[in-house]
């Protein structure tokens, strides 16, 4: 399984790998990590004439921390984040989340442009952009435009960047202190692509109610989703073992998962829904009674 | 222009300069094109860990990466890790612990280890299986992979005490 031929162009500049990919086309892919292409190249599931290696691009490397959010440079990898200490506070969620990437060497050359550019449904950082309303940085030809990550996944490893257009950078808005939030996943072993996935959370009012509840699930459709039913399920409600278990059953019915070789759709949805039960007690920190 | 073209790195310390075709992964280099055949390919599509090498102090795996994305860099195969006279600390682990059978996936599996002990002497048994997932041996069921990791910790904390004095 070689890689089909092509030509590899290493851009210096931002600038330069955009006129590179405009001057090649739809035949032009980018690349940095590769963590996601090589595999495509290795299986010609992509087959591109010309690779554009952004991986030395400088500035597109940083997490920068704000009261308006973080800034993630699209050339931050997995290794990055988990190594940076700040993200704990500065987002939980993410930080949770980004724990089940991949494996160890994966971590420490994939990158979170690569991975929303390649928009695997059940990739767990698309995942967090959609729940958390995430804006991305995308620069072409064109100039530069700003897309919110759930207008930005359009299907399965389906996007809108068109061909002369590269994601340079990824913004979460502010995570508030007090929020309640878990990530919950299942994969058959611990970074393998999750079978299913769910990343939760709500803010919580001064009478104890939620609200401004986000649930996205990851691995039960063709792209990550949140779950309005579930979030207007969960607003205005104080967060106990019942509430949960209606949250659960509503998630269930508002996923229609495809069979695959993996798991069947049935096993994905009951999945989804153990994770969502698990996610939230976890939010709310309490013990839901054993299931019969 | 798919044809050869060079690129230079340094490979287990020493500089080497290949002619490769873009499409060439960096696995591939270093066995085809340097005789590094300690390197193993196996699934090349990047899940089964044989083929990882170290670049820049990062475990990576070697079928992953463009042998041109590693211009100027350092990289370090199993062959850099000790000789057949000199065994590195991980591989007397592993001889005495028997960490290997077939032998197909021990070159990644030491690589992977040996950035990770150089990173973190300290790993715990935890760390270690987590980091060891990423990396498929069908032969030893792991554990004594796991116990020569761990015994190996010892001469990786001696080094970096060294060079902190």
């Amino acid at each position: 399984m070689k890689l089909p031929p092509l030509d590899y162009i290493c851009a210096a500049t931002l600038s330069e790998a955009i006129a590179a990919l405009a001057a090649h086309g739809g035949n032009a892919k980018v690349i940095a990590g590769g963590q996601s292409l090589m595999p495509m190249l290795a299986f010609r599931l992509a087959a591109p004439t010309v690779l554009v290696d952004i991986g030395r691009l400088p500035d597109l490397k940083t997490i920068s921390i704000s009261a308006e959010g973080i800034d993630f440079g699209a050339l931050v990898t997995w290794r990055d984040i988990e190594r940076d200490a700040r993200l704990a506070q500065a987002h939980p969620l993410l930080a949770a989340a980004v724990a089940h990437v991949a494996h160890y060497q994966v971590r420490n050359r994939g990158t979170v442009g690569g991975s929303m550019a390649h928009a695997d449904p059940a990739a767990e950082m698309p995942g967090i952009a959609v729940t958390c309303d995430a804006m991305l940085t995308i620069v072409g030809s064109n100039g530069c435009r700003i897309v919110c990550a759930d207008e930005f996944i359009t299907g399965g490893l389906s996007t809108v960047l068109e061909a002369d257009e590269i994601v340079t950078s990824i913004h979460l808005p502010p995570w508030k202190k007090a929020r309640r939030w878990a990530f919950e996943e299942f994969a058959r072993r611990r970074g393998d692509f999750a079978l299913a996935g769910v990343a939760a959370f709500y803010d919580i009012d001064a009478q104890g109610l939620a609200f401004d509840a986000h649930v996205g699930v990851i691995g039960v459709a063709d792209r990550p989703a949140r779950l309005p039913g579930v979030e207007a399920l969960l607003n205005g409600r104080r967060i106990d073992a019942d509430v949960i278990l209606q949250a659960a059953t509503a998630a269930r019915d508002a996923v229609d998962p495809a069979d695959d070789i993996h798991a069947e759709a049935a096993y994905r949805r009951d999945l989804l829904g153990v994770l969502l039960e698990r996610a939230l007690a976890r939010a709310a920190d309490i013990i839901l009674p054993e299931a019969a | 222009m798919t044809s050869a073209r060079p690129v230079h790195f340094t490979v287990n310390g020493a500089a080497a300069t290949v002619a490769v075709e873009p499409r060439t992964t960096l696995a591939d280099a270093l066995r085809n094109e340097l005789r590094l055949t300690g390197t193993h390919l196996g699934c090349e599509h990047g899940v089964c860990g044989a083929c990882t090498v170290i670049v820049d102090g990062a475990a990576v795996r070697g079928c992953l990466m463009l042998a041109a994305q590693a211009e100027g860099c350092e990289v370090t195969t199993v062959e850099g890790l000790g000789s057949a006279a000199h065994l590195g600390a991980l591989q007397l682990a592993f001889r005495k612990h028997h960490a290997l059978q077939c032998g197909f996936c021990t070159a990644g599996i030491l690589a992977t280890a040996h950035a990770l002990l150089t990173d973190e002497p300290q790993a715990d048994e935890d760390r270690i299986r987590e980091v060891i997932s990423g990396n498929l041996c069908r032969c030893t069921g792991y554990l004594p992979i796991i116990a020569a990791i761990m015994e190996a910790r010892i001469a990786y904390s001696d080094v970096q005490r060294e060079a902190a004095q």
